[in-house]
């Protein structure tokens, strides 16, 4: 796939988002919008991984600490073919569904970690990724998470224990939206500077534009090349990307559009924001 | 009558006096033999939880954490999802007191395979006082879905507890203490997640008991049946015990519970004991509060009609909750609880401690006689 295509992906990915989410009635909305690049890159260039064979152990692992943001996810692992793309439209949030509101590992096979309560993904994957050292594995192991909760004290535990054992398998990805629940991380309880604090604890950090899809792919790249030490991603994304009335407003936290918002925000999508005058429903 | 599986010395004095946790740690390197995949995780506390012995010949598959028990639980979780069967080392009250939350997800959600120690259980880790007693351990790991809880009796059942845990696949807590306390069983005695051991055969009353406390629920039983080395060791023990207890000035859950302390005599011990009379206690050692042996306890309690519940744990959630919540169901008898009654512990010589709250020998006998 070209950079072309995957941004097209991208964009095709947050429209069957914005329908998943009004489906539903409930969910978050602002955080899944804005990590549909770096969700892409991931599923379309950067992940060694195949559907048709999701327990593959030579598959890279993705964990996912926020697990609020797996309508995301889910949308992309449709996508990628690991899911009927009407199971993904229709069934989030739904009961009997294997798109629980949090995720529940293994409901579909490339989730690996039970999340919700935030804090908990890093410590995950870095058990994943000591254990897999032992046996000499070779694969890399993703983990994305939320810039808010660098709040929780486990994080901190977590990057502490990669960076003491060099866990260079280890790829973290933070959404820095500089949103959260209550308001602006700066305001709620600042995270800065974040990059420094990484570094502190003996972490590469690389920073990128979260919705340039050749900067993502560069960087996940270079993680890989890193074989010194765990790699952290800062990936700058705008929360609610794509839709202008969720852009920078923390208030999209945690809720889904009704249906005319969700028309809004479609019609956004599909004319990237008025650029393009036709639209093709 | 007391089974055959039992140690032949337990009520004489040179008992051999060793902490459960030491069962751990033999547990652990059996383990660690008999599976390559058994690694251990520890906070800080490699030698007091018995950590030790594995860190040492299997320094590969032994993880020092540090001080963040939230992380071990997450780690745990991970090694166990890669196919690991990790082992997590720290006191009851920080593992899984601290990290409740992670393991409620991480490991139990996530139906990790991961077996969480949790040493120093219980108030008779004595002088380092109630922060470090864990009183609550049993309740909040017992409402886990599909968590499995142990709580050995002494060294050797707690090795074979280790190994049992090593071979179940699922999540785990296993339970042990700092104190030496006497060895109760043999390694020939049975042992198997879900199955209790009726040790001692009675009649008129059941006590169920969990823990290093099976001795003194033997202890009563026996002396109550007339053994009269069991009633020498209660006479000789604890009168002098009781006049150490002191009246707390700590805080009002236990200087409520010490206005209620006993001073024995040998006097008031054989007074208590004409009183009761001859009696048949059935004893029983309940080492897995979950899943519990539904069969032997409903059929005890069928048989005697009565039931004591003993454990060094709050009165609420742990083993009597768990008792209470089957026979409830299935054949509804008195059943007294002895154990922390809704109160935090203090400073003291262990001893002291389960004298003055109340789960000695002597207020089982006095239990057997209010019911």
């Amino acid at each position: 796939m070209t950079i072309r295509q995957m941004e097209r992906k991208a964009n095709a990915i947050r429209q069957d988002l914005v329908t998943m989410l009004t489906a539903a009635g409930s969910g978050h909305s602002a955080g899944p919008l804005g990590m549909a690049d770096v969700f892409t890159a991931l599923y379309f260039s950067v992940l060694t991984h195949d559907p048709k064979h999701p327990d593959d152990p030579e598959r890279d692992r993705l964990f996912l600490s926020n697990g609020h943001i797996c309508p995301i996810w889910y949308t992309t692992l449709a996508h990628a073919g690991y899911l009927p793309r009407r199971e993904m439209l229709t069934t989030l949030r739904t009961m009997g569904s294997r798109l629980q509101g949090h995720p529940h590992r293994k409901a579909l096979p490339p989730i690996e970690n039970p999340a919700g309560p935030l804090g908990q993904g890093l410590s995950q994957a870095a058990g994943y990724a000591y254990a897999a050292r032992i046996d000499h594995a070779k694969f890399q192991v993703y983990c994305v998470l939320s810039d808010g909760e660098h709040e929780e004290g486990q994080t901190w535990e977590a990057i502490m224990f990669a960076g003491k054992h060099r866990l260079a398998s280890i790829t973290a990805i933070v959404d820095r939206n500089n949103i959260q629940i209550d308001g602006y991380t700066e305001d709620i309880m600042p995270l800065e500077p974040l990059r420094a604090k990484y570094e502190a604890f003996n972490w590469h950090v690389i920073e990128v534009d979260g919705h340039n899809m050749e900067e993502i792919i560069d960087a996940c790249s270079l993680a890989k090349a890193i074989v010194e030490k765990p790699v952290a991603i800062l990936a700058h994304t705008i929360p609610g990307k794509g839709v202008d009335f969720m852009e920078f407003d923390y208030v999209w936290h945690g809720k889904p559009p009704n249906s005319t918002e969700a028309r809004d925000a479609l019609h956004q999508l599909r004319t990237l924001g008025g650029r393009i005058v036709g639209e093709h429903e | 009558m007391l089974v055959k599986s039992l140690n032949p010395k337990l009520f004489q004095k040179n008992v051999a006096m060793i902490p459960t946790r030491n069962g751990y740690g033999e547990g652990l390197v059996e383990a660690g033999k008999r599976d390559g995949n058994v690694v251990v995780l520890c906070c800080d506390l490699t030698e007091s939880t018995r950590s030790q012995a594995f860190a040492e010949q299997f320094p590969e598959r032994f993880v020092q954490v540090g001080v963040a028990e939230q992380n071990m639980a997450g780690l745990a979780a991970g090694m166990a999802a890669y196919g690991k069967v990790p082992f997590t080392s720290s006191y009851a009250v920080f593992s899984p007191g601290r990290n409740w939350d992670q393991t409620r997800v991480a490991i139990a959600y996530g139906e990790a395979n991961v077996k969480i120690a949790g040493a120093h259980a219980g108030i008779s880790v004595g002088p380092d006082g109630a922060t470090h007693q864990a009183l609550e351990d049993l309740a909040i790991m017992r409402v886990l879905p599909g968590m499995v809880v142990l709580a050995p009796c002494d060294a050797i059942e707690a090795k074979k507890a280790v190994i049992a845990a090593a071979e179940h696949r699922g999540p785990v807590y296993l339970r042990f203490t700092r104190e030496k306390t006497p060895i109760i069983t043999t390694p020939r005695a049975p042992f198997s997640i879900g199955r209790a051991q009726v040790l001692r055969k009675g009649t008129d009353a059941t006590i169920i008991a969990a823990g290093p406390l099976v001795f003194e629920a033997l202890l009563a039983a026996e002396a109550l049946a007339g053994n009269r080395t069991a009633l020498a060791r209660i006479v000789e023990r604890y009168p002098a015990l009781s006049k150490r207890v002191k009246t707390s000035a700590l805080h009002g859950h236990s200087m409520q519970r010490a206005k209620q302390a006993v001073r024995w005599t040998p006097a008031s011990i054989r007074d208590l004991l004409a009183h009761a009379g001859r009696m048949d206690i059935e004893v029983i050692n309940c080492p897995s509060i979950k899943p519990l042996d539904h069969g032997a306890i409903v059929a005890s309690a069928k048989k005697t009609g009565r039931v004591i519940t003993v454990e060094e744990h709050q009165i609420t959630g742990g083993l009597f909750g768990a008792i209470a919540e089957l026979l409830a169901r299935h054949h509804p008898v008195p059943i007294t609880p002895i154990g922390m009654p809704n109160s935090f512990g203090e400073s003291g010589e262990p001893m002291e401690l389960l004298e003055k709250y109340g789960m000695t020998a002597p207020h089982v006998i006095a239990a057997l006689i209010q019911q």
